[in-house]
């Protein structure tokens, strides 16, 4: 297959605009009789429902949770970027534009990210008029601040809870159509296939996590807004639901995906306590901005921070890269902070770990001042540690937190099963080898909001749709395939729980194919995953029944499939022969320690095609081509 | 550091359920209330049991998917905490921490520490919001909005819809969940044209539910993870006052309360049971 990115040809400024004029609108009279489905109640997914709902297409939204509203994307702290330049500081759209392409490792596709640029503009405006309550100035301008990897200041935050309140926005304008009766709410139902007829996506089949039930929902369209897959190293920021289930199992009826090695870790978490812990904690990396970084200067300093003066410090990003210093991007930063750890120089119990210093900000600008910025960040760190960082400098360690790779989209977000649309997270599109702090919302957004929400009416505009009936052959042998895992995976009741596997699973991933790879290692852990995912299928121990409310079996089918995206992700960082962005592969580094890309054989997007268990997944290439910013060694010196 | 979690154990709403005493060890001060479930449920699951079910996502404080009572009190003894959060290193060797979902006729039982939350979502779908569909918005600062303000409006709207104030309150009143959102939008200049038939939507859908009254006995407010403050029902009492005599012609329409799940499916297959 050729993958045609669809995107438009022609002078970048004009390409959206000429695209939403080229799209087939449906009567709106029409719009009430074609159904859609979104599955995800996130971001993407919840701005694309009500957005969606409003334009008066029914449509059916899904999520495990018991509630929209608890989607993941409200536990995004930070902040979300626009191009609105109210601090006259010289952000525009081009320059978001660029700094994204830039940041991403010249691996995002440039008309997607311009477009994202353009939209985030809107973003900021829906969302104050929904409500959001913004940050303000005195004089009630709203404000921003500068955030991870950007010389302007183009972050808009809600303290430091941004995604709460974004999607608070979003559900709320979503629970509006759910009482306009334009949107079907269908919570704590999951997604575990998706029904495919002559070539189309048609529906789902989902599972009600209280009564068992296998049901099936037919529509025109399938849009999965479903989040990403960090959670296949167990221990991520991401939160303990979220999976690759309903993306894998798409990918599993023809959906390519793209990309699975590039895989994000963020510089600021809190580091691992112990064998017990769940999951990571994430500190805003807008604490950044005044926070500095540092580790001793000799390794094995054990005295108190406190203790160590001034000269026995090494404010290590400030040193190497002093004009971007504690704001250089999240890769380059979490890298660094493995590189001293390795030296031996890192700090707290494990030596896993390296200081955020707020003493020289407190004493700059007030603690109160530092109070009104990240108390509830100070606070949450505090709760978890018993240390005040108002007094001891902060302990962090680099976490997995986001996933860059995702299904294959073209232009319009659809992905290579027509009528299967994939925005937010789940799609590979927007951020290439590395995303920029604060970009994750907009991107959400922008997909939800302002662009699925055309391109479906267009594919609904230019298409038919015969009606499907539950006898189709197509809609029992996707039944079938569902009743049959769950079948099996309660048939097993083998001696190791389902998290025991996971956590298994996810060191090896994180060890392999984490903050940096080998092709030895990768080689290596593909053979680990397979013997540990054979162990799986005959040892596992899922209690209960499937008729009832199963949490066990709800994690055994999710970590099913990230045995299977496991091995892809060592696949994809095998095949690509260079560094980038979030891959970093150690064969291939300038010689002071950066990521060295090869642009002449790695320029493009790898998009991976299932061929059933057991056999190699086909690569197919889409070329990357850049036209406007071109692509230089990124430098942060 | 060894404590005795006494666990509300039902295995679903038809069934009755009962408190079952599980021994644990605790080898962490950070370790999560929930973090020890976490090291339960695999010993249960290894001596061929049942884990306890109970309901958690973010783990971070802010998604509002966990909560159950310690001891009686919501979200345990920790202020400004909810579960996830809440580290062992508030508990004492020895001691027993009851644990049982929260209780309130607005929240039927699911199972074990699972109850079903619906009904908060039903009152924000009847009014919590401001009607603006995607394309409607001016700019962000056509609106110049005070800090004093967008403060005011940023506490009320830090609620993440736990469902720990209903479960601290002695007459299971939904109020201070109703008045947070009802602040949050009203205080704000964009929140305005709608403070009348938001007040009305929201309060007749509280009404309509299972939910008691309030009477102003504040359990609620030192329940709340987020700490919302008692000022918010005040805000929800004057607007829904105020558009009472303003709006009296106003019809005002509720969704009926359902406690069965629906599954909206046009095609439930042979096994389904509902």
């Amino acid at each position: 297959m050729i993958l045609d990115s669809k995107a438009p040809t022609g002078p970048i400024e004009h390409a959206w605009e000429q695209a939403r004029f080229d799209v087939k609108l449906v009567n709106p009279a029409n719009k009430r009789k074609h159904s859609i489905i979104v599955v995800g109640s996130g971001l993407a997914g919840a701005s694309a429902s009500s957005t969606l709902g409003e334009l008066g297409y029914n449509v059916q939204c899904f999520c495990f949770q018991d509630s929209p509203r608890r989607a993941h994307s409200i536990a995004a702290q930070g902040g979300i970027n626009a191009a609105k330049n109210y601090q006259n500081d010289g952000d525009s759209v081009y320059r978001l534009f660029y700094d994204t392409v830039k940041g991403g490792d010249f691996r995002a596709r440039e008309a997607n990210v311009y477009r994202l640029a353009q939209n985030s503009v809107n973003i900021i405006d829906q969302c104050v008029a929904q409500g959001v309550p913004f940050a303000r100035e005195y004089g009630g301008a709203l404000t921003n601040r500068s955030f991870g990897g950007a010389q302007v200041s183009r972050t808009f935050y809600a303290r430091g809870q941004t995604g709460q309140q974004l999607l608070l926005g979003a559900y709320q304008a979503l629970e509006r159509q759910i009482h306009a009766g334009t949107v079907t709410m269908h919570a704590r139902t999951e997604m575990l296939d998706l029904i495919v007829i002559d070539g189309k996506a048609r529906g789902i089949v989902a599972r009600h996590l209280v009564t068992g039930t296998i049901t099936t929902h037919i529509a025109d369209a399938v849009i999965l807004g479903t989040g990403g897959y960090g959670n296949v190293y167990y221990l991520s920021t991401n939160a303990k639901g979220s999976n690759v289930t309903a993306i894998w199992r798409a990918h599993k009826r023809g959906a390519y995906f793209a990309n699975p090695c590039y895989t994000q870790i963020h510089p600021t978490c809190i580091p691992v306590s112990g064998d017990y812990q769940s999951k990571l904690t994430l500190m805003s990396e807008s604490l950044r901005n005044d926070g500095r970084i540092w580790v001793p200067l000799v390794k094995g300093d054990k005295r108190s921070p406190d203790q160590i003066p001034e000269a026995e410090r090494d404010y290590y990003l400030e040193r190497r890269y002093p004009s971007f210093g504690n704001l250089v991007p999240r890769d380059v930063a979490s890298r660094n902070a493995k590189a001293v750890c390795d030296e031996g120089r890192g700090v707290g119990e494990t030596g896993l770990g390296v200081y955020l210093d707020f003493t020289d900000a407190i004493r700059r600008l007030g603690e109160h001042t530092i109070r009104d910025r990240y108390d509830n960040l100070f606070e949450m760190y505090q709760r978890i540690t018993d240390e005040d960082p108002y007094k001891v400098p902060m302990r962090i360690y680099p976490a997995i937190h986001y996933t860059m790779g995702g299904l294959w989209v073209d232009y319009n977000l659809q992905s290579t099963i027509p009528g299967l649309f994939v925005i937010g997270e789940a799609n590979f599109s927007d951020h290439g080898a590395n995303r920029l702090g604060a970009s994750a919302l907009m991107q959400g957004l922008s997909d939800g909001y302002f662009i699925v929400p055309y391109t479906v009416g267009n594919y609904l505009a230019t298409n038919k749709f015969p009606a499907v009936l539950d006898t189709a052959p197509e809609v029992k042998q996707a039944v079938a395939c569902v009743r049959q895992t769950i079948d099996l995976l309660l048939s097993i009741k083998g001696k190791r729980t389902v998290d025991s596997f996971h956590r298994e699973l996810g060191k090896i991933v994180w060890d392999y194919c984490g903050m940096s790879r080998t092709a030895a290692g990768l080689e290596s852990a593909i053979g680990q995953i397979r013997t540990l995912q054979e162990e799986y299928w005959k040892n596992v121990n899922v209690p209960g029944s499937g008729e009832d409310l199963n949490q066990s079996l709800e994690k055994a089918g999710r970590v099913a499939d990230f045995f299977e995206l496991g091995e892809l992700m060592c696949i994809d960082a095998l095949n690509r022969n260079e560094s980038c962005g979030g891959h970093f592969r150690e064969e291939y580094q300038t010689p002071d320690g950066e990521a060295q890309r090869d642009d002449e054989h790695y320029s493009y997007v790898a998009a991976w095609d299932y061929r059933g268990p057991g056999n190699a997944p086909t690569l197919t290439k889409e070329p990357l081509e850049f036209h406007y910013v071109h692509p230089s060694q990124r430098s942060y010196k | 550091m060894k404590l005795t979690l006494k666990i509300w154990r039902q295995k679903n709403r038809k069934t009755p359920g009962k408190f079952v005493s599980y021994p644990v060890d605790v080898e962490n001060a950070e370790m999560s209330m929930l973090e020890v479930i976490d090291v339960l449920n695999e010993t249960l699951m290894d001596k061929g049991e049942e884990p306890v079910a109970f309901e958690h996502d973010c783990r971070e404080g802010i998604c509002g998917s966990c909560g159950f009572m310690i001891n009686g009190v919501a979200h345990g003894p920790n202020r400004a905490t909810t579960v996830c959060q809440l580290t062992m290193r508030h508990f004492k060797d020895g001691e027993e921490l009851v644990i049982e979902p929260w209780r309130a006729a607005a929240f039927p039982m699911i199972k074990d520490l699972i109850v079903d939350r619906r009904a908060l979502d039903r009152i924000i779908a009847s009014g919590g919001y401001i009607s603006v569909s995607t394309g409607n918005a001016t700019d962000g600062n056509t609106h110049l909005i005070g800090k004093e303000i967008a403060d005011r409006a940023m506490d009320a709207a830090a609620c993440i819809g736990c469902g720990a104030c209903v479960a601290a309150c002695p007459n299971a009143s939904s109020a201070l969940f109703t008045g947070a959102k009802i602040a949050h939008l009203g205080i704000l200049p964009q929140g305005k044209p709608e403070r009348d038939r938001r007040a009305l939507g929201m309060v007749a859908q509280m009404n309509t539910e299972a939910f008691g009254s309030c009477t102003n006995i504040g359990e609620c407010t030192g329940a709340c993870p987020k700490e919302i403050q008692l000022e918010v029902i005040a805000v929800m009492n004057r607007d829904y006052l105020r558009a009472s005599v303003n709006r009296r012609d106003y019809l005002v329409e509720t969704i009926s309360p359902f406690t069965e799940w629906s599954t909206g499916s046009k095609f439930e297959t042979p096994r389904a049971r509902e």
